[in-house]
């Protein structure tokens, strides 16, 4: 048997949504195992939620993530009003699905750049931030925050969209389209791309349905599912626009699908915007009785899922919170197994949880002595991308 | 198939392990069965209709324990949640791990936050509690104490 290496992975770094732990057996450049451990970050929120009452947990939610900070109260929203049940106004609906899609723009240009960014291209990791700052100038004029926009409510959103706002924020919106163009282009037909991440970290159709994968990680191995289409709210069942389906399950595969799904996210968030109809933004909750609520909404990484239970008080006695990423995260042990450790960066950060452990590695060989750091695994598989570079003769 | 004819083949292929169905919306129905029935009834709800395992929840409830185990059935836009009670002094429930690899990690939460064993786990090892953490003792529990005198606590406003 050929010496088997142990790579500890983690747990902190500044710039990680979620700080986890992975040890990597690796045997020469193969890995042979992967482990996770989770938990450091783990704030017992769900505990927490019984303290605080139904208003004050929305915000507490919200606290949940930072990236996608709108896709928690979506969800608990949902959750509540389907405990009374009660249908929000029809102005709410849009404005939820606006706010949800623009979080879903800059979520995916967050991740377009960090992905960049572990291949060795460092350029659309710029090109991908600098438009993602145009989103989140977007959502500073719609919700007066550029993160944690604090607009829902058990009930409808809390603040109004102006109408004067509207066309300056479809100018701004129409202004980013040219870059991303480009940057399409520079993804799709980039040899080297390809090369380096077209059939790596498969995912199979077959594993995707056993580990009930969510989001992007599903539909980029061929599984058509997304609660916007499947069970939709918001306004998603009343503006137009496709589902991205892709079928490899590879690296190149999700990184395809998430540029594909800008461009629908950005569809939608015109349509919204100009289809705005009058009205209230308020159902106006009197008040929750006994019960229990489910609510579930596509975050930018798959599904987000609440439950809530009301004993009649005015404080949930049960509730609970499911993140894509707990779906997500145990697919690694079918996709890198297998996989060289210069491919594991990439792999890692392909589900998008967060790449930033990847920083944080350190490889030790049995006896304990340290051979790479985190700097030195993101330089391996940059020079990887310039071996191929070389090879294909692009500078 | 539509809905109302899954819940009759649920209803009629499982008479003797239902103990009660309750649709609440067209989108959300409750089915509470009998521990012992879990097993075969999730793995017909995973295989059979091809559903999608979301998560499961458990309740300490005064007198019993409760775990929901909420499925997704995507073509007809459906949540099934099978709800178990578990007695207190036996607090033992099948593990789903073994059929789909979604259960693995939800069961593990469950065992440490709540102190329910799941028989035939493969691996229940701790998932988000700390090392250093006491034995026997569930957070997520109404009657949980605070342990750690040294730690920093949320004193309210």
């Amino acid at each position: 048997m050929a010496k088997r290496t142990i790579v500890p992975i983690g747990p902190y770094h500044p710039l990680q949504e979620e700080p986890e732990f992975f040890t990597l057996t690796v045997e020469g450049e193969t890995v042979v195992d992967i482990d996770v451990r989770v938990g450091y970050n783990h704030r017992g929120i769900e505990k927490l939620s019984e303290k605080k009452t139904f208003d004050q947990s929305t915000f507490l939610v919200e606290r949940i993530c930072g990236i996608c900070s709108t896709s928690h109260p979506f969800a608990y929203t949902r959750a509540v009003e389907d405990i009374i049940p009660i249908e929000v106004p029809e102005r709410a609906k849009y404005i939820r699905t606006i706010i949800a899609e623009g979080e879903r723009v800059h979520s995916h240009l967050l991740w377009l750049g960090l992905a960049g960014h572990f291949l060795g291209y460092n350029t659309v990791y710029m090109w991908a931030w600098k438009l993602r700052e145009e989103i989140l100038d977007v959502m500073e004029i719609l919700s007066g925050n550029r993160n944690n926009y604090a607009m829902f409510k058990p009930g409808g959103v809390r603040r109004d969209i102006k109408t004067e706002d509207i066309s300056p924020v479809i100018k701004k919106i129409d202004s980013i389209v040219p870059t991303l163009n480009m940057l399409k282009k520079a993804v799709m037909d980039d040899p080297v791309l390809h090369a380096r991440t077209k059939g790596i970290g498969i995912l199979t159709k077959e594993e995707a349905i056993n580990f009930s994968a969510l989001g992007p990680t599903a539909r980029a191995s061929g599984v058509a599912r997304d609660v916007r289409k499947d069970s939709p709210y918001g306004a998603y069942d009343r503006v137009n626009w496709d589902m991205i389906v892709t079928e490899n399950g590879d690296v190149f595969d999700k990184v395809v699908l998430r540029v594909l799904e800008l461009y629908e996210s950005i569809k939608m968030l015109k349509r919204c915007l100009l289809n705005l109809p009058k009205g209230e933004i308020d159902a106006k909750i009197k008040s929750i009785p006994p019960g229990e609520g489910i609510g579930h909404i596509e975050a930018p990484r798959g599904e987000c899922f609440h439950y809530v239970r009301s004993d009649g008080t005015n404080r949930p006695s049960r509730h609970k919170v499911r993140a894509p990423t707990f779906m997500n995260l145990p697919t690694y042990k079918a996709t890198i197994v297998g996989e060289t450790i210069s491919d594991a960066t990439i792999i890692l950060a392909a589900i998008d949880p967060c790449y930033c452990c990847t920083e944080r590695m350190a490889v030790k060989n049995i006896k304990g002595k340290k051979l790479y750091n985190g700097e030195d695994l993101v330089k391996l598989s940059q020079e990887k991308t310039q071996k191929l570079k070389n090879k294909f003769g692009v500078k | 198939m539509k809905s109302e004819e899954v819940l009759k083949n649920i209803r009629e292929k499982f008479k003797d392990d239902i103990i009660d169905i309750f649709a609440k919306t067209p989108k959300r129905v409750y089915i509470e069965i009998k521990p012992s029935a879990l097993t075969k009834i999730a793995n017909y709800i995973f295989d059979d209709l091809e559903a999608r395992f979301n998560i499961a929840s458990g309740v300490d409830l005064r007198h019993h324990m409760e775990i929901l185990y909420h499925f997704t059935i995507e073509d007809i836009n459906l949540v099934i949640s099978l709800r178990v009670n578990l007695k207190k002094d036996n607090l033992e429930i099948d593990s789903l791990a073994p059929m789909f690899e979604a259960a693995n990690w939800i069961e593990r939460e469950i065992h440490e936050l709540l102190g329910i064993n799941f028989k035939g786990h493969p691996d229940l090892r701790r998932l988000l509690l700390p090392d250093n953490w006491p034995q026997n003792v569930y957070p997520l529990r109404r009657d949980y104490q605070e342990w750690d005198k040294d730690a920093i606590r949320d004193r309210g406003l």
